[in-house]
């Protein structure tokens, strides 16, 4: 058996039904754990000599609302032809099912030489909420402050939860999927009133290369299964 | 009685010590420093963002200005997180251009680090030093991919072209001399491997240079030692990688530890610090550029010894020869939907890393099944050490602020992406 697969079997044994594994590249290990469960999952991890994650390589926040979505259909074609990939897509969903956030922590045991990919989903969308780890990891602490400013994911427990890569007084979470790439407002050097001011954008958005997804067989013996999501 | 109070300095955005546009709220009791509050994201470019909305290849020279003093460390990482989700590898040739080039990197970014630091806390010759070294480095640069800096030479599936068989050479020019003209080109009259050979023979006594220069000073000790104390502990909790992880006495390289592409069957040594104060940190690069120096060589030996393709003939991936495009129908196909819709990765989700000069530089790519990446994030060393900002300058006097900014080796490019 592997080195992941039995650090799979040693997690599963251990957290039980808190977790759930994810499928992932036959190089890598994933498991999901539900945001009740976070925390302790966390310091079993890092606590328990099994595992000894003692490091939080990275934590970032997802956007799953345009996920498997293709902006020019390649499968069949209508009867005026391709699309030209540059229709808007569908407006986002109600917002109530709970799943379109998610925040994927990847830990590093230095002592063990192993990595391991942890995803949250968060609970509700407006404002999408998950607790935070900086009590687990101190690194922790500014990886949450940019993915609470460019996806607006609030962590509970934060002690300093301010945003941390846009401007001051910016308005808006730019990374997720429904902000648009040119962003809302632009600057610009008023000579008349003497200062710089805030403008709507007056680029229109456009896509250049349009998103395609297609189906190749070529790939499908690499992942283990097909996964759900990611 | 006049009250006593604490009062607040603000330190940058435009600092020559602040290496970028680091802006500093420091609160003073004093000359004491109680508490630190970076701001950063003035640099901020929205990569990831501009990466989902792109071809997969066409983020590669994003990859470059994110940490711009260590250009292919980074696009190694993004490459190399791809081919994961493609389920490719690189020819080995390819793979040790790529080791020998992320090793020039290492050097080209410990020189930079060397001389801004030393510059920063008073010692002017080594910047001057420093870059005599870093420009011959560039040249390599330039040499395989065209440009000095910003090179987008590794692609999925290897690197674009492979080492040319002669290194350009100075032209003639008014403003310089015959003299100066041969002296210059004397080192550039063979191929680029003949030319980095020389440079590997050359650069141990460039580093002793530069060691006669600090190691011992006065001065330069006095700056350093006891600055800036992580232990080990805190410096895995804190995230810390790379040589502030090493200055800690921790030794832990990615290279070594998990190795990727040509790196495990390259013969190097990890050196670690012992206080992890600053003075450590920075024997640990010094000793990582003659460590480098070692692995440079090997990869020349080998690629000497060893031709080959340096990228792969699948090509859905990678871009057909022009020759071939001339009579080939299909090449004319495949070049035609890579450079326009490019090439769709399976769904799924990758973690890769390598050890980049600043520590663990990692690319966590999703993909559902399309041309782009569905989110890309960049996990740059830089960001983790700045964040332990507050932590290692608290107590610390106003001057040391200074040095411990140096030993970060802070390059706002991949701090704000």
């Amino acid at each position: 058996m592997s080195r992941i697969e039995s650090l799979a079997v040693a997690i599963e044994a251990r957290l039980g039904a808190r977790v759930r594994r994810l499928p992932s590249l036959p190089s890598e290990l994933a498991f999901e754990v539900g945001p009740a469960q976070l925390t302790d999952v966390c310091l079993v991890l890092r606590d328990d000599p099994e595992f000894a994650f003692e490091q939080l390589v990275d934590l970032a926040g997802i956007d799953y609302l345009h996920h498997g979505q293709s902006e020019w259909r390649t499968l069949s074609a209508t009867g005026s032809g391709f699309s030209r990939g540059v229709s808007r897509r569908a407006a986002p969903g109600d917002g109530a099912s709970g799943d379109r956030f998610a925040v994927t922590s990847h830990l590093l045991s230095v002592s063990r030489n192993q990595r391991l990919r942890l995803r949250c989903p968060c609970i509700g969308d407006e404002p999408p909420m998950v607790d935070s780890l900086v009590d687990v990891w101190p690194s922790a602490n500014w990886f949450e402050r940019e993915a609470f400013d460019l996806f607006g994911i609030v962590f509970r427990g934060h002690p300093d939860l301010r945003r941390i890569l846009t401007d001051y007084g910016f308005i808006g979470h730019p990374f997720r999927k429904d902000f648009p790439l040119s962003g809302h407002v632009e600057v610009r050097y008023d000579p008349e009133k003497e200062r710089v001011v805030y403008e709507p954008v007056s680029i229109e958005p456009r896509v250049v290369v349009p998103k395609v997804i297609r189906e190749d067989n070529r790939y499908q013996p690499i992942l283990r299964e097909v996964p759900d999501r990611g | 009685m006049a009250e006593i109070r604490n009062f607040t300095l603000n330190f940058g955005p435009q600092h020559p010590a602040a290496h970028g546009v680091l802006r500093l709220v420091l609160e003073m009791d004093g000359e004491v420093i109680q508490k630190a509050d970076p701001h950063i994201g003035l640099l901020h470019r929205a990569t990831e963002k501009l990466a989902e909305t792109k071809p997969f290849n066409q983020s590669i020279g994003y990859m470059d200005r994110l940490d711009y003093v260590s250009m292919m460390c980074s696009e190694h990482a993004y490459v190399m997180a791809i081919e994961k989700l493609l389920g490719i590898e690189a020819p080995l040739r390819a793979q040790y251009i790529r080791v020998m080039f992320d090793e020039i990197t290492r050097i080209l970014n410990h020189l930079m680090w060397l001389g801004s630091h030393g510059l920063d806390i008073g010692a002017m010759t080594v910047f001057l030093y420093c870059f005599r070294e870093r420009e011959d480095l560039m040249d390599c640069y330039e040499a395989v991919s065209g440009t000095r800096m910003h090179a987008t030479y590794y692609r999925p599936g290897g690197v674009y072209r492979d080492l040319p068989e002669q290194m350009p050479q100075f032209q003639p020019s008014p403003w310089r001399k015959d003299k100066e003209l041969k002296r210059l080109n004397e080192r550039r009259s063979g191929s680029l491997l003949d030319f980095i050979e020389d440079f590997t023979d050359r650069f141990p006594a460039c580093v002793d240079e530069y060691e006669t220069l600090l190691t011992d000073n006065r001065i330069w000790k006095q700056r350093t030692v006891g600055i800036g104390v992580v232990s080990p502990e805190r410096a895995l909790a804190l995230g810390f990688t790379g040589p502030m992880l090493r200055g800690s006495g921790l030794a832990w390289d990615l290279r070594k530890k998990q190795p990727y592409d040509g790196y495990g069957k390259m013969d190097f040594d990890i050196p670690v610090g012992v206080n992890g104060d600053c003075y450590d940190r920075y024997l640990v690069r010094i000793e990582e550029l003659r460590q480098s120096n070692r692995i440079i060589r090997q990869c020349v030996d080998w690629l000497r010894a060893n031709p080959g393709p340096v990228m792969l003939a699948d090509h859905k991936v990678t871009p057909p020869s022009r020759e071939d495009m001339k009579g080939d129908m299909e090449a004319l196909i495949h070049h035609f939907k890579l450079f326009t819709e490019g090439y769709t990765v399976p769904a799924g989700e990758a973690y890769a890393a390598v050890e980049a000069p600043k520590g663990e530089f990692g690319i966590w790519l999703v993909s559902d099944g399309a041309n782009k990446p569905y989110r890309l994030k960049c996990r740059a060393p830089g960001f983790a050490h700045l964040a332990a900002m507050d932590e290692m300058v608290a107590g610390h006097m106003l001057a040391d602020v200074v040095a411990v900014i140096g030993t970060m080796d802070i390059v706002f490019g991949e701090i704000d992406r």
